[in-house]
């Protein structure tokens, strides 16, 4: 039980997602998860353990690290990753519930279904339409609120975005203004950066997806005032073949962080 | 032999569980088991090498940290994901006893194994009490064995060996304390989901079974 877990879960919801959801998605597995887990972690490992204060009173290093370090950076991010995932998972869940309702009117033998037999409605790929677009709209909000949330609270704890290599400390019981050294404190610096850059244009993506869906309803509906005839929904060609890149793409990466996390 | 067991019984309780109890999964999935083992696991992983009294005198801050945690808490938060979990097991237990039962007959004696009516229901309603009880005897014996949900900086400690009142500090208390109340909040958001599945099944069950014996008198 492990990342990969959750990555099996998100998944699933890739399929029915926009384009800018899958890249979000990509973003996500490949430079965030799998970021955390192979290098975040090795750096923020020893952070105990090799933060130093130049006292030899014992405690005062655990009070000063607890004082500088309320939660470790690694944690925090690990926490993110895990809110920031939560909300796709409520359209999997409406995706799963729309299956389950139409696999209840295959078996009663209705005959409005046009699906043939149970493989094709577990297979199929819903359209962000009607109340499922209102899930997806609202997991993409709840999903910027979190990131916000965090990156707020990340720059509230640590004030900024950089590790500094000395931190004086004067809680009790250190004897007096005592000198602490911070371990890895560059290549921890750059690591908060980089998570904050990939949190950004996570962030980013987000908005335009978000901004995408509201345009696309907005001009779905002036067409349907225009033009009372319905289009058939169905994949072109090429949605197709993008849905297949995609899912080759998470296939592969879900294959190598199940492979390095440990 | 991992978390990966407990994950494939619960994806296992799943397909009989109601949509309560489909949410109720997932949060113990992601808030508490993932939690736990990506986040939670590493706090407490140093806490015996980083426990560190003010003395010199061998042995005293074993046996203070003894004293002070006769049984970690993050091993009492893995017990609690164990037994917590366990007893959506009966529902297993009953499902493969009914379709065994068929089996055995050769005819189809139930609508549909995995629905929740007549002894199924029962077990169903057992179980959630069960883990509603579990969830709330774990609560408390936290609470009553570390004294509150605090992690506090200092413990003063005098157990033999140790000389006299010695100073012990505790590492990382704030980060402890943050993920032991990320802990009740999710043990008491669970809670509250299974009493909720608990009061719709038992009124829609209810409210089944008057309608039945109505228009049972009306004919």
């Amino acid at each position: 039980m492990d990342w990969g877990a959750l990555q099996t879960i998100l998944g699933g919801v890739n399929k029915h997602s926009t384009s800018i959801g899958k890249i979000w998605l990509t973003v996500l597995f490949i430079f965030r998860i799998m970021i955390l887990v192979v290098a975040a972690e090795r750096v923020w490992g020893d952070e105990q353990q090799d933060f130093v204060c130049n006292t030899l009173q014992p405690g005062c290093k655990n009070v000063c690290y607890d004082h500088f370090f309320p939660i470790s950076h690694i944690r925090l991010w690990a926490l993110q990753l895990i809110f920031v995932s939560t909300p796709a998972l409520l359209v999997a869940m409406h995706v799963a519930y729309r299956r389950h309702e139409k696999k209840r009117q295959f078996r009663k033998g209705d005959q409005k279904c046009e699906y043939k037999d149970i493989e094709e409605i577990r297979a199929q790929r819903f359209h962000i339409e009607g109340s499922l677009w209102w899930t997806y709209t609202g997991s993409i909000f709840f999903r910027l609120v979190f990131e916000a949330v965090f990156m707020y609270a990340f720059y509230f704890m640590y004030d900024g975005f950089r590790m500094p290599r000395l931190m004086k400390c004067s809680a009790w019981p250190c004897p007096n203004t005592v000198d602490c050294f911070v371990s890895r404190p560059t290549e921890k610096t750059v690591f908060t950066i980089f998570m904050i850059a990939v949190s950004s244009i996570c962030i980013m993506l987000n908005v335009a997806e978000l901004c995408y869906l509201l345009v696309k309803f907005f001009l779905k509906r002036s067409r349907k005032v225009g033009n009372p005839k319905h289009h058939p929904n169905h994949e072109t060609k090429e949605e197709t073949k993008q849905n297949e890149m995609n899912e080759l793409i998470s296939d592969s990466c879900q294959n190598t962080v199940t492979g390095f996390s440990s | 032999m991992s978390w990966g067991f407990l994950r494939d019984l619960l994806s296992g309780v799943n397909k009989y569980s109601t949509g309560i109890g489909r949410i109720w999964i997932a949060i113990v999935f992601i808030f508490r088991l993932l939690v736990y083992v990506v986040a939670a696991e590493n706090v407490w992983k140093y806490e015996h090498d980083e426990f560190e009294c003010n003395t010199k005198q061998p042995g005293c801050e074993n046996v203070c940290f003894d004293h002070f945690f006769p049984v970690s808490q993050i091993r009492l938060w893995a017990l609690q994901l164990i037994i917590v979990s366990t007893p959506s097991l009966l529902v297993v237990f009953h499902v493969a006893y009914r379709e065994n039962r068929e089996k055995r007959h050769n005819q189809k004696l139930y609508r549909s194994a995995g629905q929740i009516d007549g002894g199924l229901l029962c077990t169903y309603l057992i179980s959630l009490i069960l883990k509603t009880g579990f969830e709330i005897v774990f609560l408390v014996l936290f609470y009553k064995l570390y004294n509150g949900f605090k992690v506090p900086r200092l413990v003063k400690c005098d157990m033999s060996p140790c000389p006299n009142a010695v100073d012990c500090y505790i590492s990382k208390p704030t980060e402890k304390m943050i993920f032991l109340y990320f802990l009740v909040a999710t043990s008491g958001v669970c809670i509250v989901l299974n009493v909720s599945e608990l009061s719709y099944l038992i009124f829609k069950y209810s409210v089944k079974c008057y309608t039945k014996t109505f228009s049972k008198k009306q004919q």
